[in-house]
């Protein structure tokens, strides 16, 4: 089997300690909550930490407070399970726990934690390879290389965010606490991802993710639609979140938020232009839907071909509208048409 | 519901012998084991696909702490392979490399972390050759060769058969269509990697203990490639983990386990990682198909000719066999009167191809009956109708010569139609729903040895102990289908016994008599008539004592629930026990054998060898689909499959083997994919690989069907392989059905489904698939002439 490269693992039990821990091993040292993305890409050697902080025990990071009215908090360690089950989470802010329900599988979910599904690594199937695979490739720009075999006459990388959480969290505009040695800063989650599939998180080396606050609800509906082959346990290769609020007949705000495409989850304001302050119809959806096709980008570096990626963006954000507004709809939310219709 | 059969055990569904082991997680598979010193393999691959070794040099690898040898091609020169055409394998290359993946040299050190570091210091030189990695440049290449011992380029085999004049067939028909498919490659996927244990002991001895479906060819093709005498080598297989077929060739790990082992005097264990599963594959062929056929107006039959190209990779493997297979079984279904056959293997720098659940036979029943779907429609005739109007004949000769015993296919189409209300829904549900029916038709063991001998396939020997105990020994290698089991049951049923009364010890070159393997879906009808017979020779002696003890004459005792009692006054009895000393005491020590060899084929012209059987079993599917026409996504919703296995010795079993063909088809269908960039495997992991999960699974409907079959164990037929084979195009025709497109190349993906629609929506063809074949031509045929039954008639009388 392959195995994991040797390290020295440090479970702190505060938060100081670990920003302490990181302070004193600079470069050397990363950050682990559930480990399902980062051991696996240890196993392939995409990283080879020395040290490493699991930040577990450190009892304020499982903790969920508030409600719907004032906001609720989420601690970065709490799963990606307890996520799609919370009542609060549940009843007012339903597309995050949708989110996270469709995250892998139910062993991954019960592992994993919101907080490392945010910062989870950007995928590329040149680079989701073991050490073999990519010395038999030439290696990439990403890891120990020189070139992007996707696009090998551009200067970056082009791999894809493959965060389900993060769509939803960006519509609904969503802040996170961030604490280094250097003290505490809040971000704007939008404000946390780059398009760069290298350098893909506004976040130092040294920088712990310790809260997720969700403002109040305030007459949001969201919904989060994803594209994957198999609905057993793949990652996104499009993720939609909406968030909408309707004032009788009108659209009085909407959010719309790509993920599985591009290198960060884009928010499609093109489209959120057209339906802001109209009167919603089937016809004015459509117009919504389809200005999402443009800036969706999709390489041919995860699985479907990259065009079927694109073309299903505006199905998708058709798709999601029309849940929220309670119009028919036949398929899951998975892009899987459901049995029984 | 009374019980109808004479049976106390044949038919019941029973658990298997294996099952509270599996379920408690006792069971020892190969990578369980751990011998006292032992050390771990692991193998250099190559990352090109076709290179030249310019040098090799080990002397740092050596030098590493921990590590105790290191071998390369030097140290193992001759070649293998599993079939004796193509014995084109080395078990580490020694010039030059064919795939990426092809290994290289290998390292025993104390641990794995060790071996790997070992590996990085290895030092080869490679001067990399333009790779071959499509049918396509493998023929416009014929300078660039991959190997040298085939005639022509990269061409490793083309083989052309007729079968009666065709031509004089086509000139028969009222319609004639032709169509081109392609079916994609794809890899078994088994829950357990390959492993293999060797030991080579201070007697000069070594036992290798090896995930195989092949003990006895692994036996041999260590006795060749160590030079050493087959006795002196003791192959066990241990449980495996799933097979499917890639665990059929001898493999590379196991001869270099073997090898380190003799080298330092230890233990030597080697696990393949799950991307080097993928290379070492021996998966299904991906294969281009074009096929034309002449019909009447009623669908009969008047010609076939059919042409396969087949992506075999970088090696033989089971490639000339695969070959033949591609065009042997399309006349065990319908009558096919007259019957050509043209089929290409050809050499890529890619993982050899080899068996995969179904061989070689899967591509070409997607191909055919997706065709005889279109002629259906074209000729405005029900796709059920025409198929069971034309169904082969009972105790008859194929137009090539393979000869049909049982045949319950109409019985059950009959099911799956009426079940699934297929009349009812056929070209009826509103669009996006669909209904598609296929049939297929496989063997029951292959009618002949890989290499050629005149010894029986299969071989049991059973002893009795004076306490009762049965212990049966078999060369058979259980993978997960119950080979276990039925050896069991089979022997438990005819001395009167119970299953749990049976101690199976199976797949051990030293203690077990030769079995030639789990593949061809022959284990259950060959081991099952070797040990019928073993069985049988001890009950006569049970009966003899039992009778002469009783006063009843022997033909009226029967032998049941562990006593042997008089059929007419069944208070004369003794119990099973007593029998067993009594016989001994009279016959000396307990022991028989029994042994089966298939009837012999009446084909005797060049490539007869692959097809014959003694029995074929029959399916018949209906797939249910919805296919969104907005993202092009395929959801089988249902699949109603009937399966004539002619007598199931365990139900359970064979549902279990419907189901886990149904799910291996459906993977096929929809979404499996093994696929290259360069040369370079596109996805080999578990994640990327897309193949369904249980939660992509849909619901399936079994029917068995029984009609005894006079060559099988208690009248029993196949079921490993054969319902696997009508499901792609089952999903294939309710697609059409659904939406009105025909993807002609599986799998059947979102991406397919909408570009057809598209193209529908803009006027054109309704239709995703390939549109040409090579221009290349076949090697002149060998023409057979077809049995007495199809000499005068084309279209047999009374058929429409
Ligand atoms: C088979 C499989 C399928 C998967 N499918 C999906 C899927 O469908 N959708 C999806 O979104 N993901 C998927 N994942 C990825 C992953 O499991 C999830 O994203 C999970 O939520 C990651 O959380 P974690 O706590 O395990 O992260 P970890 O592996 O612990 O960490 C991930 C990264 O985040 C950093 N990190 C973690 N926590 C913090 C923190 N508090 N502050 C700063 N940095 C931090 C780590 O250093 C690391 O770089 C899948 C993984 C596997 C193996
Ligand atoms: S997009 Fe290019 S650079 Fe980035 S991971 Fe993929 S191959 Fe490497």
């Amino acid at each position: 089997m392959l195995r994991l490269p040797p390290f020295t693992y440090y479970a702190p039990a505060r938060i100081e300690d670990a920003v302490k821990i990181l302070a004193d091993y600079g470069p050397d040292a990363m950050v682990v909550a559930g480990g399902t993305d980062l051991y696996p890409n240890m196993k392939r050697r995409q990283f080879e930490p020395k040290i490493i902080v699991g930040l577990r025990q450190i009892r304020e990071l499982h903790r969920i407070n508030g409600d719907a009215k004032t906001g609720v908090t989420i601690g970065a360690c709490v799963t990606l399970a307890e996520v799609s089950q919370h009542p609060a989470i549940l009843a007012s802010y339903r597309g995050l726990a949708r989110a996270a329900g469709l995250v892998a599988n139910p062993q991954i979910r019960h592992m994993g934690t919101l907080g490392g599904n945010l910062c989870v690594d950007t995928r590329c199937n040149y680079y989701d390879q073991t050490l073999f695979w990519r010395q038999a490739l030439g290696y990439c720009l990403k890891k120990d290389g020189a070139i992007c075999p996707v696009a090998p006459g551009s200067q970056r990388c082009w791999a894809v965010t493959s965060t389900d959480t993060a769509p939803v969290i960006i519509a609904l505009r969503a802040t996170l606490r961030l604490v280094s040695p250097r003290g505490e800063r809040l971000v704007a989650a939008s404000d946390f991802y780059r398009d760069d599939g290298i350098h893909y998180l506004n976040k130092e080396a040294d920088e712990i993710l310790t809260e997720i606050l969700l403002p109040p609800i305030d007459g949001l509906k969201t919904t989060y639609w994803k594209l994957r082959r198999r609905g057993s346990f793949d990652f996104p290769v499009l993720g939609v979140a909406v968030a909408l609020a309707q004032e009788g007949e009108r659209c009085r705000d909407v959010r719309i938020v790509t993920g599985g495409v591009n290198s960060r989850p884009m928010e499609m304001t093109e489209a959120e232009r057209i339906l802001i302050g109209e009167r919603i119809t089937p016809d004015l959806i459509e117009r919504v839907a389809q200005a999402v096709y443009r800036p969706v980008k999709a390489l041919d570096n995860t699985d479907f071909v990259p065009l079927y990626r694109k073309k299903m963006a505006p199905v998708f954000v058709k798709r999601a509208l029309r849940e929220l507004l309670g119009w028919p709809i036949q398929e899951t939310p998975d892009g899987h048409t459901s049995a029984a219709g | 519901m009374a019980d109808k059969t004479p049976f106390s055990i044949v038919g019941k569904p029973l658990p298997k012998v294996d099952a509270w082991a599996k379920c408690a997680g006792e069971t020892i598979y190969a990578d369980d084991l751990n011998l006292p010193r032992m050390l771990y393999g692991k193998l250099l691959r190559s990352p090109h696909p076709h290179a030249i070794i310019k040098r090799m040099d080990t002397r740092r690898a050596r030098a590493l702490p921990g590590v105790h040898a290191v071998i390369t091609g030097e140290d193992l020169p001759i070649k293998f392979g599993i079939l004796p055409v193509s014995q084109d394998e080395e078990a580490l290359a020694r010039e030059k490399v064919r795939y990426i993946g092809d290994p290289v040299a290998a390292v025993a050190a104390v641990d794995e972390e060790t071996a790997e570091e070992a590996l990085k210091l290895i030092d080869v030189e490679y001067e990399p050759l333009p790779a071959i990695t499509s049918i396509d440049e493998a023929l416009a290449q014929s300078e660039n060769r991959i190997h040298e011992y085939n005639k022509v380029g990269n061409i490793q085999k083309a083989v052309a058969l007729e079968f009666g004049d065709v031509e004089e067939g086509f000139a028969e028909a009222d319609y004639i269509r032709e169509d081109i498919f392609f079916y994609q490659g794809s890899t078994h996927l088994p829950m357990e990697q390959h492993a293999a244990v060797a030991a080579y002991g201070p007697d000069g001895k070594l036992t290798l203990w090896s995930s195989t479906q092949t003990p006895h060819y692994v036996h041999r093709a260590l006795a060749k490639v160590l030079e050493m005498p087959p006795s002196h080598i003791r192959v066990i297989a241990t449980p495996v983990g799933g097979g499917f077929g890639g665990k059929s060739d001898p493999f590379s790990h196991e001869i270099v386990a073997a090898k380190l082992s003799m080298l330092t005097g230890r233990p030597v264990k080697i696990t393949l990682t799950r991307e080097e599963v993928f290379y070492a594959h021996r998966g299904r062929h991906p294969v281009l198909m074009w096929v034309k056929t002449g019909v009447k107006r009623d669908g009969a039959i008047t010609a076939m000719h059919f042409k396969t190209f087949l992506d075999g990779g970088a090696y033989g493997s089971y490639g000339v066999a695969s070959t033949y297979y591609t065009g042997a079984l399309q006349t065990v279904t319908y009558k096919i009167p007259r019957y050509k056959f043209e089929g290409m293997r050809v050499f890529t720098n890619k993982p050899p191809c080899g068996p995969k659940r179904g061989h070689g036979t899967p591509q070409p029943r997607y191909a055919l009956e997706v065709h005889l779907d279109k002629i259906a429609e074209d000729l405005g005739l029900d796709p059920v109708d025409m198929r069971r109007r034309h169904l082969v004949d009972e105790n008859s000769l194929t137009v090539n010569w393979l000869r049909i015993t049982t045949c319950s296919l109409k019985a059950c189409i009959d099911k799956v139609i009426e079940a699934s209300g297929f009349r009812q829904k056929f070209r009826r549900l509103p669009f996006g729903k669909g209904v598609g029916f296929a049939c297929s038709s496989y063997l029951s063991g292959a009618g002949l040895p890989i290499y050629w001998n005149h010894m029986p396939h299969s071989g049991v020997q059973i002893k009795i102990d004076r306490g009762g105990g049965v212990a049966v020994f078999c060369g058979s290698i259980d993978i997960g289908q119950g080979s276990d089991s039925i050896l069991a049951y089979v022997v438990a049923e005819i001395l009167g016994i119970r299953p749990e009364d049976i101690r199976v010890v199976t797949a051990d070159t030293d203690l077990t008599p030769v079995d030639l393997g789990s593949y061809s879906s022959r284990v259950t009808v060959m081991t099952g008539n070797a040990a019928m017979e073993a069985a049988e020779k001890l009950k006569d002696l049970l009966l003899t004592v039992a009778g002469e003890k009783l006063e009843v004459p022997k033909n009226r005792l029967v032998a049941v629930d562990r006593r042997i009692f008089d059929a007419e006054d069944p208070e004369r009895s003794i119990s099973f026990v007593e029998a067993v000393q009594l016989a001994e005491a009279r016959f000396g020590t307990l022991g028989s054998v029994g042994s089966y060899k298939p009837p012999e084929s009446p084909g005797k012209y060049k490539g007869s060898g692959v097809g014959p059987s003694p029995s074929y079993s029959y399916t018949a599917c209906v797939a249910q689909v919805d296919v969104d026409p907005e993202t092009g996504l395929v959801t089988v919703e249902k699949i109603w499959i009937a399966h004539d296995i002619g007598r199931s010795i365990n139900p359970l079993l064979v549902e279990g083997q419907v189901e886990g063909s149904v799910y291996m088809g459906l993977g096929e269908a929809l979404m499996e994919e093994q696929v290259f960039r360069k040369g370079l495997h596109k996805i080999p992991s578990m994640l990327e690989y897309k193949s369904p999960t249980t939660l992509e699974m849909c619901d399936v409907e079994t029917f068995i069907i029984e009609k005894p079959d006079p060559h099988g164990p208690f009248g029993a037929k196949e079921v490993g392989q054969g319902p696997l084979l009508p499901v792609p195009p089952a999903v294939a025709n309710a697609v059409y059905d659904a939406v009105g497109v025909r993807i002609d190349e599986v799998p059947i993906t979102p991406e397919k489904v909408l570009k057809a629609l598209e193209a529908k929506a803009r006027g054109e063809d309704g239709r995703y698939g390939p549109s040409r074949i090579p221009d290349v031509a076949f090697p002149a045929p060998t023409t057979v002439d077809v049995p007495p039954e199809w000499q005068p008639a084309i279209v047999a009388e009374g058929t429409s």
